[in-house]
Order: C-alpha cells, then sequence, then structure tokens
C-alpha cells in the first residue's frame, strides 16, 4: 500500500509548526499505523531527517500513551481502538492521511505529535483516590460488593487516561475523564466516605487546567477507544449538584 | 569468586518474616521526615513503595519515562494476581502457593524469600479493595477466582482481562494521594542514567529531563529501584516498547551484582510474527488456557488445511496428551517448548509454520458465547483488531515469545542489592521466581515487594542514617557522574555512521533469540559471544543518531539503551554458558530427558551474581548457593 501524509511537525513549544508532506511505500496491510510511522521515521533517519516524535509505549492499547489526531479523528477512524492498534487494512491504498497532535488548551504540545497530559496527573491528585494507607485494611471478603455495582466500576475504571475524549471535544472539556474516576469511587462502598469532597476538588482542578464545559455533544463516547459511557457523566454531574446541595 | 550472604533471618521458615520485622530498626517519625528516598519506576513495585514510604513520613522522589506514573508497564498485565486466601475452600495455602512458585521455577529460587512472598499476597488482596480495585465479584458479592498454570487450585484474583490496569491504577492512586499532599515529588519523562556513590553508599541518580534533555543530579539517602525487566533485549517481546535495562546497567556497573542474567521467560501463548516491519508481540493472557485448548494437526498434510476442516481424530491435543495432569494449564516454559516441538517437527500452522492453535469452540459449546465473552471478551476483540480473525469463529493461532526476566539485580533479603543503600524491588530484581515464573505471579511479586516488604526493610537500613545531612549536589562524585553521562551522550553523537539504532537492536534481537532464546547449546552460546562483541564494536563506529542532546529525542533515548541491551546481551550469553544444566526457562539441548529440562542440583544449585569488572574484561561470578531446609527438591513433573 502506498500513502500520502500530511504530519504536524514542530520543533517545541516555542516555535511554530506546519503539516509536512510525506510520501510512504510498501506499508503491508497488518502493519499498525504506529509501524507505518516506525517505518517512515527509519527513512527519515537514512536520510539524515529528523524523524517524527509522538508518544507510544504498550502498543496493545492498554498504557494510553499513544494519542495522534488521524484524519481528523481521535486515534483515527476505528471505532473502540487506540491508534497503536489501528491497522493500516482500515484505510485505502493511495488515500492522503492527515496527522496531527492532539489539541486542546490544556494540553500544550511539546514537539510534533507530543502533547503534555500532565493536567490529568493532577486531576488525580486532589480526589483521585481512596484515602487509605498501606496496612490499615480489613479481609477482602468483608466487603461485599453488589456485582452489578462493581461491573459497572470496573466498566468505568478501565479509562485509560489518553485524553482522546478531550482532543475530540469542541470544548475540549475533560468531562468523560473526570467523572469516569469519580463514577468509579461513587459506585462502590469504599468510595463513600470521601464522596462529595472527591467530586467537588476533582471539578474544581479540571477547571483550574482550562479544560471546557460539556455541552452533551457526545464526541467523547464516540472516540473513546475504551467506550467509557457517557452516562458517567450524568452521574458525576448528579454527585456534583447533590454534593453542594444536599445535607445530611 | 565468593560465597554471597544473603542474609536470611536465622529460625523457622514460617516466622522469619515476623520475627525479622519485631526485630528491625526503627526510624522515628520526625527522623522519617528529613530522610530522603529516590524510587525510580513507578509500576507496581515502584508505585507501591513510593506511595507507602510517603504514608510512612519519608520524602520520596519518583522518576519514570513515560509522561504519565500511570503507564508504566505494570499495567498491560492480563490475566490475574494469585493469592492464598483459600477462597475457593480448594485446599490452598501460603505453604502450597509457595510450594508450587518454589517448584513452578525449578526449584533455583530462595527459599525464605519465596514463604514471605506467600504470605503476604493474602494482605495484598485486602489492600487493593480498600483501594477501590474493581475485582471480578460472584452474584453474592463476593471476590472471584480462576486458575492458572502450574497450579491445581483456584487463587488468582482478577478484573476481567485488565488486571494489571487496575492494581496499578490502585497503586496510582495511592501515590496520587500521597502527591497532592506533597510527600511525594513526581519527576514524569525522566530517565535515569547514572547511579551516584558517595563513600560506598548510592546517593543519589542522574536523570536526563526527556522534554529539555538537562541532566539534573537528585539526592537520596537511599535509592530503590523497580525499572522492570530486559526482555527488550531480543527486541521483539511482548514488553512495552520503552521497557529497558539501562537503570539496572548502571547500577550493574556501579557495583550492583547481577543474578542468573540467562533466566529469561518465553511466554507460550502470543500472537505470532506477522512480518519485518512488526515492533513488538502481542501476548494473549494465560488466562485463555483455562478454557482453551491448545493442538496441531497430528500431521504435517494438514497443517495448510482451514482448521474447521481437520476432524478430531487428526488432531494433537499435545498438552493434554503430554501433561494430563496439568494439561492445557501446564506452565509457561513446558508449554513453550512443546509449541517449539510440535513446530519443529513441521507441524505448526498458518503462512510461517511457526503456530499452534489455541481453540476455544469446545468452550463455546459448553458455557455459551456470552460466558465466554464476559470472561475474555477485550482479549478475542484485541486478537481480532490485530490479527482481523474472529477467535469466536475459528481457533487463535499463537506461538512463544519473550515475556519477562527472571532474573536481574541480585539482592539480599532486605531486597538490597550489593550496592549498601541501592534497592531493587520487582522484575528488576532476580529473587523470587527462579528460573520460570508461574501465572499471575509477577503482579503478586510487585506489589508484595512495594507494599509490604521493602517499606519495611528500607527502615533497617535508614536507621543507621538519621544523622546523615543531605549532600549537596555540586558534590564532586556528582559532578563526576554527570560527566560521564554526558560524555556518553556526546560520543553517541559523535559516531555519525550509517545505521540506525532500530538496525543494530535488531541484529542483537535475532542473535538472542538464536542463540539464547528458547532452546540453546554450548557451541551456539560459543559463536553468539563473538558475534555481539563485534556487534558492539560495530555499534559504536557506525550507528547513527539523529538530532542533539539539548531536545526532546526519542532517537537518542533509544540508542543510549541499546547500547545498554548489547552489553547486557554479552553478560545472558556468558551465564547461559556456565550454566551446564537445563532449569526452567534456561534450555540448554545437551541436558535433557527426552524434552524434559534436566537439572543438576549438584552442581548448580546456585544464584549465578555477576560481577562487572569493565566492559571489555570478563566479569566475576560469585555465587549464592540454594538451601533446601524446608521442601526435598525433586524433578518438576506435571504429568
Amino acid at each position: 500500500m502506498k500513502f500520502q501524509l500530511k504530519i504536524w511537525r514542530q520543533a517545541n513549544a516555542s516555535v511554530a509548526g506546519k503539516m509536512v508532506d510525506y510520501t510512504i511505500d510498501g506499508v503491508n496491510p497488518d502493519m499498525s499505523f504506529l509501524e507505518m510511522i516506525d517505518v517512515l521515521n527509519e527513512e527519515l533517519i537514512r536520510k539524515n531527517d529528523t524523524p517524527v516524535a509522538f508518544d507510544h509505549d504498550c502498543r496493545e492499547g492498554i498504557c494510553g500513551m499513544c494519542s495522534m489526531y488521524i484524519n481528523g479523528r481521535a486515534h483515527g477512524p476505528q471505532k473502540a481502538t487506540t491508534t497503536c492498534q489501528l491497522m493500516m487494512r482500515h484505510f485505502t491504498d493511495g488515500e492522503t492521511i492527515y496527522v496531527e497532535p492532539f489539541r486542546a488548551k490544556a494540553f500544550p504540545i511539546i514537539k510534533d505529535l507530543v502533547v503534555d497530559r500532565s493536567s490529568f496527573d493532577r486531576i488525580q491528585d486532589v480526589g483521585g483516590f481512596v484515602s487509605v494507607n498501606t496496612g490499615q485494611v480489613k479481609d477482602a471478603n468483608n466487603l461485599p460488593v453488589e456485582k452489578e455495582k462493581a461491573d459497572m466500576a470496573m466498566d468505568a475504571a478501565s479509562c485509560i487516561g489518553c485524553g482522546a475524549c478531550v482532543a475530540a471535544c469542541k470544548n475540549a472539556s475533560a468531562m468523560l475523564f473526570v467523572s469516569a474516576k469519580v463514577s468509579q469511587y461513587a459506585l462502590l462502598p469504599q468510595g463513600q466516605p470521601e464522596r462529595k469532597i472527591r467530586v467537588q476538588k476533582m471539578v474544581a482542578q479540571m477547571d483550574a487546567e482550562g479544560f471546557g464545559g460539556c455541552t452533551n455533544t457526545g464526541a467523547c463516547e464516540a472516540e473513546c477507544p475504551k467506550e467509557i459511557s457517557i452516562s458517567n457523566i450524568a452521574r458525576m454531574n448528579r454527585e456534583y449538584f447533590s454534593a453542594g446541595l444536599l445535607q445530611d | 569468586m565468593s560465597i554471597l550472604d544473603s542474609k536470611i533471618p536465622e529460625g523457622p521458615l514460617e516466622t522469619k518474616w515476623e520475627d525479622y520485622k519485631s526485630h528491625m530498626k526503627l526510624v522515628n517519625p520526625a527522623n522519617k521526615r528529613k530522610l530522603e528516598i529516590i524510587v525510580v519506576g513507578t509500576g507496581l513495585a515502584g508505585g507501591a513503595a513510593a506511595a507507602t514510604l510517603a504514608e510512612l513520613g519519608y520524602k520520596v522522589k519518583t522518576f519514570c519515562y513515560q509522561d504519565s506514573a500511570r503507564r508504566a508497564h505494570s499495567i498491560a498485565a492480563q490475566g490475574g494476581i494469585n493469592a492464598a486466601k483459600n477462597y475457593k475452600n480448594d485446599g490452598d495455602s501460603v505453604y502450597r502457593l509457595f510450594y508450587d512458585t518454589i517448584k513452578g521455577g525449578d526449584f533455583r529460587a530462595r527459599e525464605a524469600n519465596v514463604y514471605r512472598l506467600a504470605e503476604v499476597s493474602a494482605n495484598i488482596i485486602d489492600q487493593c479493595v480498600a483501594q477501590g480495585v474493581p475485582f471480578a465479584r460472584e452474584y453474592g458479592g463476593l471476590l472471584d477466582n480462576r486458575s492458572f498454570g502450574g497450579a491445581q487450585v483456584s487463587r488468582t484474583f482478577y478484573a476481567r482481562g485488565q488486571t494489571g490496569q487496575q492494581l496499578l491504577l490502585g497503586a496510582y492512586s495511592a501515590m496520587k494521594r500521597q502527591v497532592g499532599l506533597g510527600n511525594i515529588e513526581e519527576y514524569n519523562r525522566h530517565e535515569m542514567l547514572e547511579v551516584v556513590k558517595i563513600d560506598g553508599k548510592a546517593r543519589g541518580i542522574i536523570a536526563r529531563n526527556m522534554v529539555t534533555g538537562e541532566l539534573e543530579r537528585h539526592f537520596g539517602h537511599a535509592v530503590v529501584l523497580a525499572t522492570g525487566g530486559y526482555g527488550n533485549v531480543f527486541f521483539l517481546s511482548t514488553n512495552a516498547m520503552g521497557c529497558n535495562v539501562t537503570a539496572a546497567w548502571k547500577a550493574h556497573k556501579s557495583g550492583a551484582f547481577f543474578g542468573n542474567p540467562c533466566y529469561t521467560q518465553i511466554h507460550p501463548t502470543c500472537i505470532p510474527v506477522s512480518g519485518d516491519y512488526q515492533s513488538k508481540l502481542t501476548l494473549m493472557s494465560e488466562s485463555l488456557r483455562n478454557d482453551g485448548r491448545v493442538w496441531v494437526p497430528k500431521s504435517q498434510v494438514d497443517c495448510k488445511k482451514r482448521p474447521q476442516d481437520i476432524s478430531e481424530d487428526d488432531r494433537d491435543y499435545y498438552l493434554e496428551r503430554k501433561y494430563p495432569s496439568f494439561g492445557n494449564l501446564a506452565p509457561r516454559d513446558i508449554a513453550s517448548r512443546a509449541a517449539k516441538e510440535a513446530c519443529d517437527d513441521g507441524r505448526g500452522v498458518g503462512e510461517s509454520g511457526l503456530a499452534v492453535y489455541l481453540d476455544f469452540s469446545d468452550a463455546i459449546k459448553r458455557l455459551g458465547q456470552a460466558t465466554v465473552q464476559a470472561r475474555y471478551g477485550n482479549l478475542f476483540d484485541m486478537y481480532h483488531h490485530i490479527t482481523g480473525e474472529n477467535p469466536y469463529e475459528t481457533p487463535m493461532r499463537i506461538y512463544p515469545a519473550v515475556h519477562y526476566t527472571m532474573g536481574g539485580l541480585w539482592v539480599d533479603y532486605n531486597l538490597m542489592t550489593t550496592v549498601p543503600g541501592l534497592y531493587a524491588a520487582g522484575e528488576c530484581n532476580f529473587s523470587d521466581h527462579g528460573a520460570n515464573r508461574l501465572g499471575a505471579s509477577a503482579l503478586m511479586q510487585g506489589l508484595a515487594d512495594g507494599y509490604y516488604v521493602l517499606p519495611y526493610t528500607i527502615g533497617n537500613y535508614l536507621a543507621d542514617e538519621i544523622f546523615t545531612k543531605a549532600i549537596p549536589t555540586d558534590h564532586e562524585e556528582f559532578e563526576a557522574a554527570e560527566n560521564k553521562v554526558r560524555e556518553r551522550i556526546e560520543k553517541l553523537l559523535a559516531v555519525k555512521g550509517n545505521q540506525t539504532v532500530d538496525d543494530f537492536h535488531k541484529k542483537l534481537g535475532r542473535i538472542m533469540w538464536d542463540y539464547c532464546g528458547m532452546a540453546r547449546t554450548a557451541e551456539g552460546l560459543d559463536k553468539a559471544i563473538v558475534m555481539v562483541r563485534e556487534l558492539r564494536e560495530e555499534f559504536w563506529k557506525d550507528v547513527r543518531v539523529t538530532g542533539q542532546n539539548n531536545e526532546m529525542n526519542p532517537d537518542l533515548e533509544k540508542a543510549l539503551r541499546v547500547a545498554d541491551f548489547i552489553e547486557l546481551g554479552e553478560l545472558m550469553i556468558l551465564d547461559a554458558r556456565n550454566r551446564n544444566e537445563s532449569c526452567g526457562g534456561h534450555f540448554r539441548t545437551e541436558f535433557q530427558d527426552e524434552g524434559e529440562a534436566k537439572r543438576n542440583d549438584e552442581k548448580y544449585a546456585y544464584v549465578a551474581a555477576w560481577e562487572h569488572n569493565g566492559v571489555d574484561e570478563q566479569p566475576t561470578m560469585h555465587k549464592e548457593e540454594l538451601k533446601y531446609e524446608n521442601i526435598k527438591l525433586q524433578t518438576r513433573s506435571y504429568k
């Protein structure tokens, strides 16, 4: 297979970037998208050019490190798929492919396709946990959890923190990411003691980081590689309002 | 050569750890605040250790090469975590988990460490549940278990096929809490490139800021390495792209002995290699062997047929045939060798002939597709994504791939390396799995080391450090270490050769896989050692590294790692050559009983701990004799 690639190149945060054209030939349909970029980079290095910088690590769709906006979509055209699991067989031979970094005020560009997502870490710092020290605990089976609730918590907990929801959202909102974490704990008995304070702190930090508001377009859910449901956002809204309004 | 002291406490096996905890030295809370600890790596071992040490009151700094601590490769572990809870009432116990692990490791692990691991395993599950880790549950609300290889009880706890992810996010959340409280300072996108030793003790590290290229000096009263395994020495493995040996290797070159480097685990169920461009291999969890049946055609002539066209009588379910009592749940080393044997026999399937079937049709008939989907849905999807084939309709094709390294930095009972104040936890140490690791035991060991072992043992060392003031980083040893790193980087950038870093990495991988992989011979290893030495020379003469140091430069990062992998490769081959026996994942074809590993306990019941004497010098081997006081050494049988 042969492709025309238009890739965003930017040496660092303080200089302007631009789209640069590349042609790549001999692409195997069983290659992943990142393996295609690997091949391109090998060619660039052989020509003494600078290879394209991009984030990636596990290449199994679980670490959440890979990103990229491919043909106008976070993680590309395939549903429920991270860029590292996106195979070239899903593209048409001869196609022009546009590759850009995730764009959001709260995800500043570092280089080429690499962005800084440490804002997600800082949201977790203020409440994305259960306050329990190592060793202070009782036997695991002394705390039965309704299977249905546990499964729903697991659905929310499967978020990989890649930021596709933010990149896909026209408001660059982080509501899907934050609500997934809030939901996991709100659904479980372990999360109850900090239920109110958690949602309030995490939402405040989300706003402070410069993420936009949610206008319920559902783009985040559509592009989420782990298919996290926007019902989590509804749950977080309920949690947030009741934390502020209701007294025990 | 010397005999190493592993500092195992006296007394009966069952009470060693309790006694140790009751008699170790303590650090009072006021002093803890003055003591700084560096933790490199934020996976299960590093994340858990960092969180727990910060909870105890120490000042902690964490380092990882990823953009966030949550991305460490522990996250990719799929199947589960073992714990001796006996919730299934099927006769499990601490002793049985201990025994299974020792036997699974082919009697090459240290008894006292493994017993302690089995002892604390149950606490880990309690801790994770308290953190809100959503383990799989039964309808009654209690925790569910499944079976894993090398065990006849169900002791594996799991969260769908994403157990590693959930456990890591649990440890990460505990870490985040401490970051929020100001007890942990995080340094992400940082790579450790040197250990700083002052008066013989580890006192800090040199790390490269991967965004700016700046070399930074960081002081610690103690340094903990939790930097994972070195499977990427093979180029293709199930490890993440960034997994590397660099931190551990720098420690080794600074005086930490390297234990059993040749013990590598080749995992039997991975998606087969499909082309030259391939960058990594993807594991299909061992949990699949709970319900999947492994087979190849009985006859070579059937290999190119569609699997559904091969009748039941013409299939060889070789694991069930050879190991009737464990069947498809034979341990990994054994299952891998059996797959290789079938393919060497010309009965492999798929285009390359290097694959066997993992078939779920019986399970789907027995349980229904919905149940199979609930158990393994995400794994089936992953397989479908990568291969384009639907495993609900046609059997998966799998082949062994490098997955885990049992070898690593030699540590004593305290998890301290041979450099005082330098600790190694998780996969990067050598201690618990002997010559082969059982499934669902890596998560257990990482968290055991991080939550329950290291936070105690490090206190025993730091109790004597309370009068040591933080050493300013303009100390000459920091200066010297930084210069060493800078020189190496400049040297790499100055080569300006013709071959890419990946060219060299692939060549190294080929040598390691062909001669130091699933089957090894003295002759092959002798050849390989020459090849690796030549490759090292060629690398420093002809590698091309683009860009500069003072910028984000993934090409340079990779070059620094591959340079270390080449040096490590040489040591692995030496170790494999030295060990004239077969045990676990180390299979020397000269030493076998009809395909089964043949140990030589008289001569090789020891840990080989190698001391570095310079890159061009022969390393010195030190021995730790393995004394089995509680179990009898016997031939490992799963028949």
